[in-house]
């Protein structure tokens, strides 16, 4: 089976979506708030779930043809955005183990699809 | 979960995070543990849907798939699954750095190709084994690789 361009397209687009999901949980998760009206009000936990729906939708549409080895992996690129955004949104700290730890993640998610072939 | 101040009722709105949401190792392990479960939860989840697209009606439309999705209790049951693993995550964020406690979630893989070998009989080779200790490496190194020094924390 042949992966069509369409499909790798929406899985990477549902990966960059993905990581906008990440980053406004993140920014929501910060702002909690002990009652129930603030979750409600909490905008960014809003956003963060309503983004995170919408990147299951593309992915969702993305796997339906092609090939799962070649586009599991591509998903795995939304670390690497989210690992952008939290730099430039919340100013943490790009460690050393960081990069190694994705790093080591990223090549593991590729040879562990490597086995699926 | 039973930390003092955040915990006792009637305690002043926290839209700040508190002081002591910092990086310190008792929050790290907390979130540590939350984003752990969220990973379980979530291989529970794809397993579920997984399971339940495979008894979908194969040449259907959208609204028909839909449709049969809705009634679909391994796809409903996944999707509930889903939500409460991204609860934990929401919770687990609010202790930790993302850029250190999304990547974990990796962890999904190892679980799914674990679950796998037991529900749909996948077979294990080299390639996976080999995927699977890289990535749960380097979530170790990510976990152990904690910055020393307490981070100053921006408002998104």
């Amino acid at each position: 089976m042949k992966t069509p361009l369409s499909s790798i397209l929406l899985v990477l687009g549902a990966s960059f979506i993905g990581s906008f999901g990440a980053t406004f949980l993140k920014g929501g998760a910060d702002r909690l708030e002990r009652n129930f009206k603030s979750l409600l009000t909490n905008w960014r936990l809003l956003a963060g779930i309503v983004t995170y729906l919408a990147s299951f939708v593309v992915y969702t549409a993305g796997i339906r043809n092609g090939e799962l080895t070649v586009l599991y992996p591509m998903v795995s690129l939304g670390y690497v955005w989210t690992l952008l955004w939290s730099r430039i949104f919340f100013k943490e700290a790009l460690t050393q183990s960081k990069f190694v730890g994705l790093g080591m993640i990223l090549a593991g998610i590729l040879v562990l699809n490597l086995g699926n072939r | 979960m039973r930390s003092a101040t955040i915990e006792r009722p009637g305690t002043s709105p926290l839209s700040q995070p508190p002081a002591e949401l910092g990086t310190s190792k008792r929050n790290l392990k907390k979130s540590l543990t939350m984003v752990f479960g969220c990973t379980v939860l979530g291989a529970a989840a794809q397993i579920l849907i997984k399971t339940g697209l495979k008894l979908l009606p194969p040449h259907a439309g959208l609204f028909e798939l839909i449709l049969a999705g809705l009634m679909n209790w391994q796809i409903m049951l996944g999707l509930c699954l889903y939500g409460g693993s991204t609860a934990l995550l929401v919770l687990a964020l609010r202790y930790g750095e993302l850029s250190m406690l999304y990547p974990v979630i990796a962890l999904t893989y190892v679980w799914v190709a674990c679950l796998s070998l037991f529900f749909f009989h996948e077979s294990i080779n080299i390639y996976k084994a080999c995927g699977l200790i890289l990535i749960v490496g380097g979530v170790c190194i990510l976990g152990l690789g904690q910055p020393k020094r307490p981070q100053h924390k921006e408002p998104m």
